[in-house]
């Protein structure tokens, strides 16, 4: 039976059905494909010592984002993550720009993800060897397989975010054993299959080379703050928000490190620096078929998991702005039956698709790795604006991260650091993108924002802010 | 439209991931067009922000919807 007209007080929300399984896969889901390639770009920057101290460096980035993080949304429990953090704590100006670095971080990274994917069915084609009639090898091409990778995983999100993620979940764990098989198969107890004293060779491009290694370094973790987008779809968001955020970020310390020990013992820096798939050519290292189909499973999963938790965390952060009417207020709306914000899906999957069809890959990582990083600095004073304005015990907090103001402004120098490293490679990406949202806040304020009903928009129970505010 | 006994496994592959693709795409096209026009604007885009009052909630599983 249709339904044309409202019944009074009758609403539909976005539907609570996840736990914290579902949290940590689709952190980690969206960042293990960092693992299986893209990382290694680092090692290229400045070889393998210099791409440890990136990974361990960029850990603790992501570490003081992660504690960060999950004790704001511990509080802010609503779709949009940052961005209704934002909203709260800084103001729509800043919520707004950081509701666009979410969109635009994640739909690069989805866009990016859908070209490796397109670019893995592509050489598995080309290694089956398939020829034509008079002997020509035959090319097997990307571009379908990109469009389906996304078309599909978009159908997924549509259709509930429960199967969703639960799909994430599976695929996800698969991914991150298959590291751990891969780790105790080059038996690291003993000095037969690595060769660590061999191939470390010290800091070919100095110290300079380190810094640059920062820039990819940060794909070992990118993405795990989009955990909090899932807020307004976990049954219990103070308790799963933080225990997801944080597991993930700890299983990812490990199997970022895992990676670069067993790709750096046995594959010299000259060739892992541009390997387009290291784990997986560490798997053909070890002339192991098991381990090599494992592995190609591996890689297909984690690339799958990553779009599949961007497309996710892209159209809520979409939906809750259009919510607020930071957005045309039509991207705001939730499917009944599968309760899903449907038109923010369906309206970035042409976008998604644009860029993964001519964009190429490293100016669509660079995009994301930009925004992502524009996000962890909005962090760093967003937090001290937090615990100045809601001090302890104001507000029940789910989790309260140690140190403050310890984490914030180590977060703060490491942004710093990546921003000068990513300048090196990608000055002009950086310039642009900075005027881009510069041109877009501009558009905001003297435009949009008559359109927002101010009062509408801070929904959370909070007493008022203590100090000049 | 290609003869398909003249096609190679590879092409077969491709088309089939472009039929597929236009498979999900239309499918997500025709719902959401179906959906605008069966239920009012004001119910679709009537989520608030930190709302989770079950009993303001459609839920069609648990509630006997209104499908």
């Amino acid at each position: 039976m249709s339904q044309t007209t409202t019944i009074h007080g009758e609403k539909i929300s976005l539907l609570r059905v996840l736990g914290p399984g579902h949290v940590w896969a689709l952190g980690v889901g969206i960042v293990l494909v960092g693992e299986y390639m893209g990382w290694n770009f680092s090692v290229g920057k400045g070889g393998a010592i210099a791409a440890l101290i990136a990974c361990w460096v960029a850990g603790l980035l992501y570490t003081c984002v992660a504690m960060i993080d999950s004790e704001v949304t511990s509080t802010v429990a609503a779709a949009g993550g940052q961005y209704a953090q934002a909203k709260h704590i800084v103001g729509p100006l800043m919520a707004f720009n950081v509701g666009l670095f979410l969109v635009f971080a994640y739909t690069m990274l989805e866009a990016a993800n859908a070209i490796t994917l397109g670019y893995l069915v592509q050489t598995v084609g080309g290694m089956a060897g398939m020829t034509d009639a008079a002997g020509e090898a035959l090319v097997l091409h990307d571009k379908p397989f990109i469009v389906l990778t996304i078309m599909f995983l978009a159908w997924l999100n549509y259709r509930g975010v429960y199967a969703t993620l639960t799909f994430n979940l599976v695929i996800t764990a698969i991914a991150f054993i298959a590291i751990i098989i891969l780790f105790f198969a080059v038996k690291p107890w003993t000095g037969e299959v690595l060769k660590h004293n061999e191939l470390l060779t010290g800091l070919p491009y100095d110290w300079i080379g380190v810094i640059a290694a920062l820039h990819f370094g940060l794909w070992y973790y990118l993405g795990i703050e989009g955990t909090c987008q899932a807020a307004e779809e976990v049954r219990s968001p103070a308790r799963s928000l933080p225990l997801g955020t944080m597991t993930g970020i700890m299983t990812l310390l490990i199997a970022a490190t895992m990676t670069w020990y067993i790709c750096a013992g046995l594959m010299p820096w000259e060739y892992l620096g541009q390997a387009v798939t290291p784990l997986f050519d560490a798997a053909r290292f070890m002339d192991s078929m098991p381990l090599m189909v494992l592995l190609f499973i591996g890689t297909i999963f984690s690339t799958l998991a990553s779009a599949n938790g961007c497309i996710n965390d892209a159209s809520r952060a979409w939906f809750s702005m259009a919510r607020d009417r930071y957005l045309p207020q039509w991207f705001g709306a939730v499917h009944p039956k599968y309760r899903t914000p449907y038109r923010a899906i369906v309206f970035l999957v042409p976008v998604a698709v644009l860029f993964a069809y001519y964009a190429p890959l490293d100016q669509v990582i660079t995009f994301s790795i930009l925004s992502g990083l524009l996000g962890y600095t909005f962090m760093t004073f967003n937090v001290i604006m937090f615990r100045r304005k809601w001090p302890l015990g104001t507000i029940q907090r789910g989790y309260v991260h140690p140190m403050h103001p310890l984490p914030a402004l180590v977060l703060l120098v490491l942004c710093g650091a990546t921003y000068f490293a990513v300048f090196l490679g990608y000055g002009t990406q950086l310039m642009a993108m900075m005027l881009f949202f510069f041109i877009a806040s501009l558009w905001f304020h003297f435009h949009r924002y008559r359109y927002v009903r101010r009062g509408d928009q801070f929904s959370m129970p909070w007493p008022r802010p203590q100090g000049d505010y | 439209m290609p003869d398909i006994s003249t096609l190679n496994n590879y092409q077969l592959l491709e088309y089939g991931a472009w039929g597929l693709s236009f498979v999900f795409g239309l499918w997500m096209l025709l719902d959401m067009m179906k959906t605008n026009i069966t239920y009012s604007e004001d119910l679709l885009i009537s989520s608030r922000e930190g709302e989770i009052e079950d009993a303001l909630v459609i839920d069609p599983p648990h509630q006997g919807g209104h499908l």
